[in-house]
C-alpha cells in the first residue's frame, strides 16, 4: 500500500491515489466473505490477495459470460461492470 | 467540518511518508477520532476490526457483554446432532489484539446530540461516530403466550447458545414416532432460509434416528427463501416425513400455551412432542433506546454510509438495519460492516463516501452432503439497497448431486473463512 502511495506521489496525483490505495474499490470488501484473506484458512475458494490482475479479470468475464462454470460466482459476476472488475482486480493484485 | 478536504489530504501526504494510510481524521478535539461499536457479532466485530486495520490511529471501543460469541450459521447442524456447539464459539482475543478496547458490559443509553454512550458499568463513552450492530431481539408477547418463560419449554433457538442445546436435547429425548413442529414467522426476520434449513436437518435426524416421527412447519407466510429448491429436496430426501403448512392453508400460529405445549392456529390445535417456536423479532434493544428504530422495530439507514435516517452520527449494520434487498444474514452483516467502516473513515476526514456495492451469499444445508445457495449483488438505488439487475439468484433447480455436495463443502468453507476474518 505504501508502495502504491509512493508511486502516486511521483505521478503527481497524490490525493486521489492515497484514498484509492487505502480504500478497496466498490464491491472488493465483500469478496473476503468467501475468499480467505488469511492463508491459514483451508478452503477450495482461492485467496485473491496478490493474485494476477489479468487472471482475476479473465475469471470474472468468463463467469459472467457463462464460459466458466461456477457455483455462486456466475451469479455474482453478473453484478459487476467491466470497470468495476478492473478496479477490484487491480486492488487485489496490489495487496499481500 | 471546518478543515477543507484538500488541506486534510495534504496532511495525508505527510502522514503517508511516516507509514500512515489515510489522511488524518479531523475529529476528536485534536486527539484521535473515536468510534464506538455496540455489538460483537458478525457485523460489529467486523466493523471494529476493519476500522483499525484501515487506520490504526482510530480509537475503537467495542461494547459487548459476552466473553464468547456463539455463531448462528451452522447452529442448525448442532440441533440435528451433526456438530458440537463449541464449533460455533469464538472469543474476542484477536479483536483485542488489534488494539480495540473491549467494554465487557451492556450499553444502556445513547445521547445522539452529546455523542455519548452510557454503559451499565464503567464510564460514559464519547464518540465521533457510533456504530450499532445489536442484532435481533425477540418480540416477547407478540405471539400470544410466547414470553421468556415459554422459551424454556418451547425453544426458539434463534439466538445460538443454550437455546440451541435445549432444542437438541428435546429432540434426543423424544420417542420415535413423535411429532416435531417448527413455527416460522412472517417477514422480516433473521436468516430467511434458516427455518427451512432447520426443518431439513431435523428431518435428516429423524430419518436416520427416529424414522417413524414426523415434522410439520407451521408458517405465517405463503412463500419463503429458496422455496423451490427446498421443496424439491424435501420430496427427494424426506417424502412423507416433512410437511409445510403455509399461511393460506392455516399455517399461522396465533397463540401458544407452553405448559401444555399447545400451538393454536385459526383452524385447530397442535400438541407436538417438540415445538420450536421462531417468534417475531426486532432490532436489538439499544436501537430503540438510541432512537434509530422506526415503528417496524427495525432501523432505516442511508444505503451509502449506513448512517441512521433518524439520528445523525449513528450507523446501523447487520440484522438490525433495514437494508432493502439485502437479507438479514451473517454474510450481509460482514459485507455491510466493511462498507460502513470505510464510510465512517471517509466521513471522519470530511470526505464524501462513494456509492458502494455489496454482496451476499447464503448457503443452506438440506442434508449434510446437500447444499443450496442464494447470492446477490446490491447497490444504492432510490434511497435503498437494491439488487443489481441481472445478478444474483439461487442454485440451479436441475443439478446433479455432485453440485449439491460441492455446495455443502463450500458452505463449511464459507463458515471457516468468515469466522476467521471476524474472530481469527
Amino acid at each position: 500500500m505504501r508502495r502504491v502511495a509512493a508511486a502516486a506521489i511521483g505521478l503527481g496525483s497524490i490525493a486521489a491515489a492515497l484514498v484509492a490505495s487505502a480504500e478497496p474499490p466498490a464491491g472488493a470488501a465483500s469478496c473476503s466473505g468467501c475468499h480467505p484473506a488469511s492463508s491459514r484458512v483451508t478452503s477450495p475458494v482461492p485467496r485473491l490477495l496478490g493474485l494476477d490482475r489479468a487472471a482475476i479479470v479473465r475469471a470474472m468475464q468468463e463467469f459472467r459470460s457463462g464460459q466458466r462454470a461456477g457455483t455462486v460466482m456466475d451469479r455474482i459476476a453478473k453484478g459487476f461492470t467491466d470497470e468495476e472488475v478492473q478496479a477490484i482486480a487491480a486492488w487485489y493484485a496490489s495487496q499481500r | 467540518m471546518n478543515v477543507p478536504r484538500r488541506a486534510l489530504l495534504r496532511l495525508g501526504v505527510a502522514a503517508a511518508a511516516s507509514a500512515a494510510l489515510l489522511p488524518r481524521p479531523a475529529r476528536g478535539q485534536g486527539g484521535a477520532p473515536r468510534v464506538v461499536v455496540i455489538g460483537g457479532g458478525f457485523a460489529g466485530a467486523s466493523c471494529a476490526r476493519t476500522l483499525r486495520h484501515t487506520d490504526p490511529r482510530v480509537v475503537v471501543t467495542l461494547v459487548e457483554p459476552s466473553a464468547t460469541f456463539t455463531a448462528c450459521p451452522f447452529s442448525n447442524a448442532v440441533i440435528a446432532g451433526l456438530r458440537e456447539l463449541s464449533a460455533q464459539q469464538f472469543t474476542y482475543d484477536r479483536v483485542v489484539a488489534d488494539g480495540i478496547t473491549l467494554a465487557r458490559t451492556t450499553a444502556t443509553a445513547v445521547d445522539a446530540h452529546a455523542r455519548s454512550v452510557t454503559l451499565a458499568e464503567g464510564p460514559r463513552l464519547s464518540y465521533d461516530r457510533l456504530v450499532l450492530a445489536p442484532g435481533i431481539d425477540i418480540r416477547w408477547g407478540a405471539l400470544t403466550g410466547y414470553d421468556e418463560a415459554a422459551a424454556g419449554q418451547l425453544p426458539h433457538a434463534w439466538r445460538a447458545g443454550e437455546q440451541t442445546l435445549l432444542l437438541r436435547r428435546q429432540l434426543e429425548a423424544m420417542a420415535d414416532g413423535g411429532l416435531v413442529v417448527i413455527v416460522a414467522p412472517a417477514n422480516p426476520f433473521r436468516c430467511p432460509p434458516g427455518p427451512y434449513e432447520r426443518a431439513s436437518l431435523i428431518a435428516h435426524y429423524l430419518k436416520t434416528r427416529k424414522p417413524k416421527s414426523k415434522l410439520v412447519i407451521l408458517d405465517a407466510k405463503d412463500t419463503f427463501s429458496k422455496q423451490r429448491l427446498f421443496q424439491q429436496a424435501w420430496t427427494e430426501l424426506y417424502p412423507g416425513l416433512l410437511e409445510w403448512v403455509p399461511l393460506s392453508k392455516g399455517g399461522q400460529v396465533v397463540s401458544v400455551d407452553a405448559a401444555t405445549r399447545t400451538l393454536v392456529t385459526d383452524f385447530g390445535q397442535h400438541k407436538p412432542a417438540v415445538a420450536n417456536v421462531i417468534p417475531p423479532q426486532r432490532a436489538g434493544r439499544i436501537a430503540e433506546v438510541a432512537g434509530v428504530a422506526d415503528r417496524t422495530g427495525w432501523c432505516p439507514i442511508d444505503p451509502v454510509t449506513f448512517e441512521s435516517k433518524l439520528q445523525p452520527g449513528i450507523h446501523v449494520i447487520g440484522d438490525a438495519a433495514i437494508a432493502g434487498a439485502m437479507p438479514k444474514s451473517a454474510f450481509a452483516a460482514n459485507s455491510q460492516a466493511k462498507t460502513c467502516a470505510a464510510a465512517v473513515l471517509q466521513l471522519l476526514t470530511g470526505a464524501t463516501p462513494s456509492a458502494p456495492k455489496l454482496i451476499n451469499t447464503c448457503y443452506s444445508l438440506v442434508a449434510p452432503d446437500y447444499g443450496i445457495s442464494v447470492a446477490g449483488v446490491y447497490q444504492p438505488s432510490g434511497g435503498q439497497l437494491a439488487d443489481v439487475p441481472g445478478s444474483g439468484g439461487v442454485s440451479p433447480a436441475e443439478a446433479p448431486r455432485a453440485t449439491r455436495a460441492a455446495e455443502a463443502v463450500l458452505a463449511e468453507a464459507w463458515f471457516r473463512t468468515i469466522t476467521a476474518e471476524v474472530f481469527g
